[in-house]
């Protein structure tokens, strides 16, 4: 800073006092300010690129493989029976049978095809329910169901909020549409399968959301009857149906757990199902289904991960070869300068 | 500011040395009237008239904001913004049932990002603030009832208050000066924070009052100052002073303008005439206009395509909704009874559909908000500042000599530095370094001096080693010099070598008598202050401008020493050429005609000791040779042949005349000067002009001086760099075409092989015609050759693009006065083709009027980026015109810093400004917008996709929190620091190939293709996280223990493969990974994590379907990690594979570099070329730093 400074003729009149107290503006080093901090800079090698399509390739086809053997030893029955549970003869007009009141025992018949390891979970799966309606969903209220002194909270609950001035609990469209068909299990005809329905919810469900000291109250009183009634002297964190109930599905096809049966079953034994087919699901023309499955350490049976896995990883697998082969039939440097001539469009725009 | 005037005045008004003696009857006219009504009771704070006045006192704000105002001002500044507006609807609405979610998740994110915006606004406020209270709690001295100074904070002073200033004491307002501790009442100011000048500026008292020397003759002084009104302009100042009984006239030589300094003089005594806001430099002080980038005028369009989907999307939803809702209940039979659509509120009835569906719509509208990025504006601001942060830090930028680092003063337009398509610079100051060298000049038709000037030395080099140098007696160019610069050092400003005149030779020269005169126009003619070192007795000058300094030292090296200016003389050492001593003349100073870039000269009128009148002239030789008398031509065609020559070298040249007045005819004059010069009517500056053009007539010529304008360091090279990153360089200057087209080679803006077109008005006929005097034909002529010339240009260039396949670049060379035409509605078009299909375009003797419409011009017909680079105040309009004005922070002021939007120490930094920043900052903020728009398009579409599998019946598929956060806390901290942090390349390969430059000029990475890509990737990431959850999940039972996957595991399912998709995918597309980056990335998904863990262990009133989520439902589950992976992996092999195919099959620019920098690393660690490593580059650069700093 000293020879060939101020460019103008000044000697600076008055620098010497200004000089004391002038401080370099020259900015600091740090390697953040500069940018210049240690990094790692990835670049879309063909090393790296064939790597990463052979890393997802090697990591996914395994686990696809896996997983579709778990969902493959899965042993699952299904039965559809919302048709055949209606008698033949009102079968045209299948609503107005199952909301005239009465008897609508129904009797199923199933056939193990392949030995079921217990615990074996009974599931009732209804289609077409849209229990992920927002005004469904939303018709409830949290607080009665937990707390005895709140039974009058049920501003939410409307239209099932209140019968004859007094609030119903549980209050709301889910509970009161809470389903209502029952199952009975027989095995070859004479020995009965005890359907265990305790620890079928969630236990956080159970303690903390639904309460012990709070009973059904009202439930079901009102003029319009939806689903099942419940027990006014069990409280409600016992009502282990309503609580499964009442954790909404997310779709409109949805399974719930309806039981355990907690024996096996061998291969060819029949399953006799007496049935109470009371829930209608006519009106909206939705299936209903009886399903029994066992799990795997991954749960129930669905292909599709397995599958997904498997179509993704051979995918990467193929990739990877492809890009293995163009590298290795037409290796180019990518450093070609000639990308970088500012020459190539003359004028530059 | 209005810009005309800005341009046209001259700072050498603020000291005209000229003595006002007579009389003024007739001169007050305005005073009194409107804009000149200020009123000012000196001394008199009791006066009852003084006090109805009401004048505003003198503390300043400069705050936006105040306490009270606030809340607000601020927040309405928020809700300018469209996307803001629209969230603050929606936070409304949300308290009514129609809200999809609680009201809370809406307000808080919001209330989050418009309050770091106002703590923003505030922290900048308080810094203002703070400013202001500093100043406004200075001391002053200020005259007391009792007849004493006493020390009073600036605040509390008042319109007609009596003060002392001392010396290095700013003014505490605008005062008039009465007297200073100098007997003739001079004193001096340095207005470095007025105009950015850090020459010394001479102001003087009245007569009247200078005496008023002691606190004693104060005591009895009263007077009235009847002024204009506050006003803007620093430049002038009309009003009168009434002071025993008389009135004088005042002008801007008596005022002292608040901030600025008094400097080498003990004290002065003034009076507050203007106080606060009412000061000149606060009127002055007013925003510059402000500009947005294009990224973010596209980024606005962006908004409403999203906004339009918002709408559609919204619209279909509820035309489902509706459709279903109808079914519901027909004839007293419900469809969905377990919805009870025969008991329903308006939003579900099923009687009323239609209107359901419309109540739907808006729910819809809240639930797909999403889409809209709420957190876009604040982070792009937070951002922005960042980056501006390391503009200014950079030490690469930083100027030592004049301890300047780069400065972005506003950060807005940061990513617009990539995409610059043409520069527009100003050549002197911008280009060069605006200090001159006097180094040749011509004195009776005999040129002197033998210094070689660099554009000689280009042109040397040009000619292939010819040694043809353009000069004129060359002969003894070598032993000369070497001889001269061995036997004394080097002067600034001065670098001229001729043993002919120097050492008092010149008496010896055959036009001694020429030289004498000559050299004394350099002593006297000019407007410089000698300031005398008292320890050595060396007398340096404070000059208005380079060149006049250079003149005087170079008068002073040639023994006409100045060294004293008092008001009325200036007195010289002088060598006498008859005995060849030194002798001390005073000469009587009578009139300054100041210069003015419309006259082009300035002359001085001065009495010497033997009495004669004198008239000193210099300026532009056009403006000169046609005042010659004449029998004052006798070298006029050799000067012109060396003014010419001279231009060639690139030097500036002014001829300098004189003449002898008669008393009788400068009396006469001198009348009417007074008269005229005391007037303050509108066209007094017209007036003045008229009259010295009078005067100055029947000048004799003396010579011509020639001046270089050194280029600045790095010059050449930078604008090759630049060239070669695609940008078109245009050069705009006021000089000669032959100085212009000089320094253009120079500069290697023209090259060798270039074809010059040069467009011209100056051909004989033209010239015929100019001296018939025709208007009308002048103009005709004018246009038809230029329109000519042009299309010569066009076959020109036809004709290499067709001959060979060598095209030549063109360089269009092109005059002002052509320019003018040129510029006119018709030929706009044709000259504007013409000029893009050069390389280069020099624009010559253009006035700053034309630079701003060249500006203007340029910019709207390509509709492509335009930045202009100039120092001086002609380029103000230019800078404000451009998209990007960059001040050069130099030797002229501050006016272009302070109209431009970023500052910079010296042309060569344009460089990395431009390559490395710009194209870093263009880089950041268009992936940062893009990834943004894909990150909410993600995540409003998986909501869209749920709403289809509830029959669009606005239930959201996550809980309210995590939706609110989405944009707050998973998301937003890594795109900040790919805003920030993300490089491509490193500055040092940013300027190696600055082809990659042309990545942000052609727009690539924010062109449409693109953000629709990132888009459509969005939509594409959307479908695959939606239905492969789902597929894979329900309905089957997810756990060993039976439980099937309900809506809340659904709801965490996705959004846990929303937050690892997007934060991937953030990470597989930037190309620079920190320590920060990592930070932010993998820790905003284990924020999520936590998140979940901690709201989950909350109350379930509280967490409601949050509750233990995590805990208990998913992380047992291996079927939710397993999904979560495949989805993850899924949604971003789409953008991998596009990327691999993209950098083997079709690679970008920053991708070959990439390539390229892997390889040369791969072959050897230490580059063969002696580049180091960056660490090893970053380790030295530190070392280097801290010896520095040891030595300091």
């Amino acid at each position: 800073m000293s020879s060939n400074t101020a460019p103008s003729s000044s000697a600076g009149a008055g620098s010497a006092d200004s000089a004391a107290t002038r401080r370099s503006k020259r900015p600091k080093y740090s390697r953040f300010t500069q940018q210049e901090l240690p990094a790692c800079k990835p670049i879309l090698t063909p090393k790296w690129v064939i790597s990463a399509f052979m890393l997802v390739a090697i990591v996914f086809i395994p686990i696809g493989v896996a997983t579709l053997f778990a969902s493959r030893d899965v042993v699952e029955i299904v039965d559809r029976y919302e048709t055949e549970c209606i008698p033949l003869s009102s079968r045209n007009d299948k609503v107005k049978y199952i909301q005239t009141p009465g008897n609508k025992t129904c009797s199923r018949t199933l056939t193990v095809k392949k030995h079921m390891k217990k615990p074996i979970y009974v599931y009732y799966q209804l289609d077409n329910f849209y229990q992920n309606h927002r005004r469904y969903v939303k018709s409830r209220s949290d607080k009665q169901l937990k707390d005895p002194n709140s039974a009058n909270t049920v501003a939410d609950c409307k239209p099932e909020d209140k019968t004859n001035g007094a609030s119903i609990v549980p209050c709301g469209l889910i509970a009161w549409s809470l389903f209502n068909d029952t199952y009975t299990f027989s095995r070859n005809q004479s020995e009965p399968l005890p359907v265990n329905k305790k620890g079928i919810s969630w236990k956080s469900d159970r303690e903390h959301k639904f309460g012990k000291k709070v009973f059904p109250t009202n439930f079901q009183n009102s003029t319009l009857k939806g689903g099942a009634t419940l027990n006014p002297l069990i409280p409600l964190s016992e009502q282990e149906d309503l609580i499964v109930w009442m954790r909404t599905a997310a779709l409109p096809t949805f399974r719930k757990l309806y039981g355990k049966i907690e024996v096996d079953l061998q291969q060819n034994d029949v399953i006799h199902v007496t049935l109470d087919n009371n829930y209608n699901t006519y009106s909206f023309s939705g299936k209903k289904k009886l399903v029994l499955s066992t799990t795997s350490w991954l749960g129930g049976r669905n292909d599709f991960l397995g599958i997904a896995y498997l179509t993704v990883g051979g995918l990467c697998f193929f990739l990877a070869m492809a890009f293995t082969i163009v590298y290795l039939v037409k290796p180019r440097q990518l450093g070609d300068p000639s990308y970088l001539s500012w020459n190539r469009n003359p004028g530059g725009h | 500011m209005p810009r005309g005037r800005r341009r046209t005045i001259h700072f050498s008004k603020l000291y005209s040395f000229s003595c006002i003696r007579s009389s003024f009857e007739d001169v007050h006219a305005k005073i009194g009237d409107r804009g000149y009504s200020r009123v000012v009771y000196c001394n008199d704070p009791d006066n009852s008239e003084a006090l109805q006045l009401r004048y505003r006192g003198n503390y300043v704000s400069t705050t936006k904001y105040t306490a009270a105002n606030f809340i607000p001002k601020s927040l309405f500044e928020q809700f300018r913004r469209v996307a803001n507006i629209y969230f603050l609807v929606v936070a409304f609405v949300s308290f009514s049932p129609l809200a999809p979610f609680k009201a809370v998740s809406v307000l808080i994110p919001l209330l989050v990002v418009i309050g770091a915006t106002m703590v923003k606004e505030a922290i900048e406020d308080w810094r203002r603030r703070k400013q202001d209270v500093e100043a406004n709690n200075r001391k002053v001295k200020v005259y007391g009832r009792n007849h004493t100074f006493i020390g009073t904070r600036w605040k509390k002073l008042r319109v007609g208050d009596l003060v002392k200033v001392h010396k290095d004491e700013y003014f505490p307002a605008d005062l008039l000066l009465l007297s200073s501790s100098y007997e003739d009442g001079i004193c001096y100011v340095e207005t470095m924070n007025l105009d950015g000048e850090t020459n010394l500026k001479l102001k003087h008292a009245l007569e009247a009052t200078s005496p008023l020397q002691d606190e004693n003759s104060l005591e009895r002084f009263r007077a009235v100052i009847k002024c204009e009104d506050p006003n803007e302009n620093l430049y002038s100042f009309v009003g009168t002073l009434f002071y025993n009984g008389r009135e004088y006239p005042l002008s801007l030589q008596q005022m002292l303008l608040r901030d600025s300094k008094l400097k080498n003089t003990e004290y002065v005594y003034g009076v507050v005439v203007f106080t606060g806001h009412d000061t000149k430099v606060m009127e002055n002080a007013t925003d510059p206009p402000s500009k947005r980038s294009k990224i973010e005028r596209k980024m606005d369009k962006i908004i409403y395509i999203l906004f339009s989907t918002l709408f559609v999307i919204a619209f279909v939803g509820s035309v489902f909704f509706g459709i279903d809702t109808k079914k519901d209940y027909s004839g007293g039979k419900m469809r969905r009874w377990y919805l009870r659509p025969d008991d329903s509120a308006v939003y579900y009835d099923p009687k009323r559909a239609e209107i359901a569906a419309i109540l739907h719509f808006l729910t819809a509208l809240m639930l797909y908000g999403y889409l809209i990025p709420i957190s876009l504006y604040v982070s792009i601001e937070m951002v922005k500042v960042l980056q501006s942060i390391f503009i200014n830090r950079d030490q690469d930028m930083y100027y030592e000599e004049t301890d300047r680092p780069a400065h972005a003063r506003t950060s807005n337009l940061n990513e617009e530095l990539g995409q610059i398509d043409m520069i527009l610079s100003d050549k002197t100051g911008t280009l060069t370094c605006n200090s001159m060298e006097f180094i040749k000049c011509s004195i009776a038709g005999t040129a002197y001096g033998h210094g070689k000037t660099e554009v000689e030395m280009a042109l040397a080099n040009r000619r292939n080693g010819v040694a043809e140098t353009g000069h004129i007696s060359s002969d003894v160019v070598e032993h000369s010099t070497g001889e001269a610069d061995s036997s004394r050092k080097s002067i600034k400003g001065f670098n001229f070598r001729d043993e002919r005149i120097m050492n008092g030779h010149w008496v010896n020269e055959p036009h001694s008598d020429t030289i004498q005169k000559f050299l004394r126009v350099l002593a006297i003619c000019h407007t410089a202050i000698p300031v005398v070192d008292k320890e050595s007795g060396e007398i340096s000058y404070e000059a208005e401008s380079p060149d006049e300094a250079a003149f005087v030292i170079a008068a002073r090296e040639l023994g006409f020493e100045f060294f004293e200016r008092t008001q009325t003389s200036i007195s010289l050492h002088e060598l006498d050429y008859e005995t060849g001593e030194k002798v001390d003349r005073e000469y009587e100073l009578l009139q300054v005609l100041e210069f003015s870039s419309s006259r082009k000269r300035m002359s001085v009128i001065v009495k010497s000791p033997e009495n004669k009148l004198l008239l000193l002239c210099k300026g532009a030789d056009s403006a000169i040779f046609e005042r010659l008398a004449k029998d004052g031509r006798q070298f006029e065609d050799q000067t012109k042949e060396h003014i010419h020559k001279y231009a060639e070298a690139g030097l500036r040249t002014l001829v300098v005349a004189h003449r002898e007045l008669g008393l009788e005819e400068y009396k006469a004059w001198e009348q009417k000067f007074l008269k005229a010069k005391a007037s303050l009517t509108e066209g007094r500056d017209a007036l003045m002009d008229e009259l010295a053009d009078k005067i100055e007539r029947e000048l004799i010529l003396l010579g011509v001086t020639a001046v270089e304008d050194k280029l600045q360091k790095g010059v050449p090279e930078c604008i090759n760099k630049l060239a070669q990153a695609g940008i078109k360089i245009w050069v705009l200057t006021g000089d000669k075409m032959e100085t212009a087209v000089n320094i253009g080679y120079a500069c290697s803006l023209l090259r060798q092989d270039m074809k010059r077109i040069v467009i011209s008005l100056d051909s004989p006929d033209i010239i015929a015609l100019e001296k018939q005097g025709k208007k009308d034909a002048i103009q005709k002529a004018c246009l038809a050759s230029i329109r000519k010339q042009i299309e010569e240009g066009f076959s020109q260039i036809n004709e290499a693009k067709k001959g060979s396949s060598s095209t030549k670049a063109f360089g269009l060379i092109i005059d002002g006065k052509s320019l003018e035409y040129s510029l006119k509605k018709d030929l706009e078009k044709s000259f504007f083709e013409l000029a893009i299909n050069c390389a280069s375009v020099i624009c010559c003797r253009s006035t700053p009027k034309q630079k701003a419409l060249v500006t203007r011009l340029v910019k709207n017909e390509t509709g492509k980026t335009t930045l202009a680079v100039g120092d001086g105040a002609n380029d103000v309009g230019m800078l404000q015109e451009a998209d990007i004005g960059v001040g050069i922070s130099g030797v002229e002021g501050m006016q272009a810093v302070m109209a431009s939007d970023f500052a910079i120490a010296q042309f060569r930094f344009l460089e990395r400004l431009l390559l490395v920043h710009g194209h870093w900052c263009y880089r950041r903020i268009s992936m940062m917008i893009c990834y943004f728009f894909y990150k909410n398009i993600t995540f409003g579409f998986t909501l869209f996709w749920f709403e289809a599998h509830n029959s669009f019946s606005g239930l959201p598929a996550y809980n309210d929190w995590y939706m609110s956060f989405y944009n707050v806390f998973f998301t937003s901290l890594p795109v900040i620091a790919l805003g920030v942090f993300d490089q491509d390349v490193s500055a040092r390969l940013c300027l190696k190939y600055p082809s990659l430059y042309l990545e942000g000029v052609e727009n690539i990475l924010f062109s449409w293709t693109r953000i629709l890509g990132w888009m459509f990737n969005g939509l594409l990431s959307s479908i695959i996280i939606f239905f492969f959850t789902t597929n894979s999940m329900i309905p089957q039972p997810f756990q060993k223990d039976g439980q099937v996957a309900d809506y809340e595991v659904l709801g965490v399912t996705m959004y846990t493969c929303v937050v690892w998709a997007v934060n991937c995918q953030m990470a597989i597309s930037i190309n620079y990974f920190t320590w920060i980056q990592h930070l932010f990335i993998w820790g905003s998904v284990a924020f999520w994590y936590i998140f979940l863990v901690i709201y989950g262990s909350v109350s379930p009133s509280i967490s409601t379907t949050a509750y233990k989520v995590l805990v208990e439902e998913c992380a047992p589950s291996p079927l939710y990690w397993l999904v979560t992976l495949l989805v993850v992996v899924c949604t971003l092999l789409p953008y991998f594979s596009y990327r691999a195919f993209q950098t083997r099959f079709k690679p970008m620019r920053h991708d070959v570099i990439q390539q390229k920098r892997l390889l040369s690393c791969n072959n050897d660690q230490i580059d063969a070329s002696g580049e180091l490593p960056v660490r090893v580059r970053g380790k030295l650069r530190h070392l280097r730093h801290r010896l520095r700093e040891r030595e300091s």
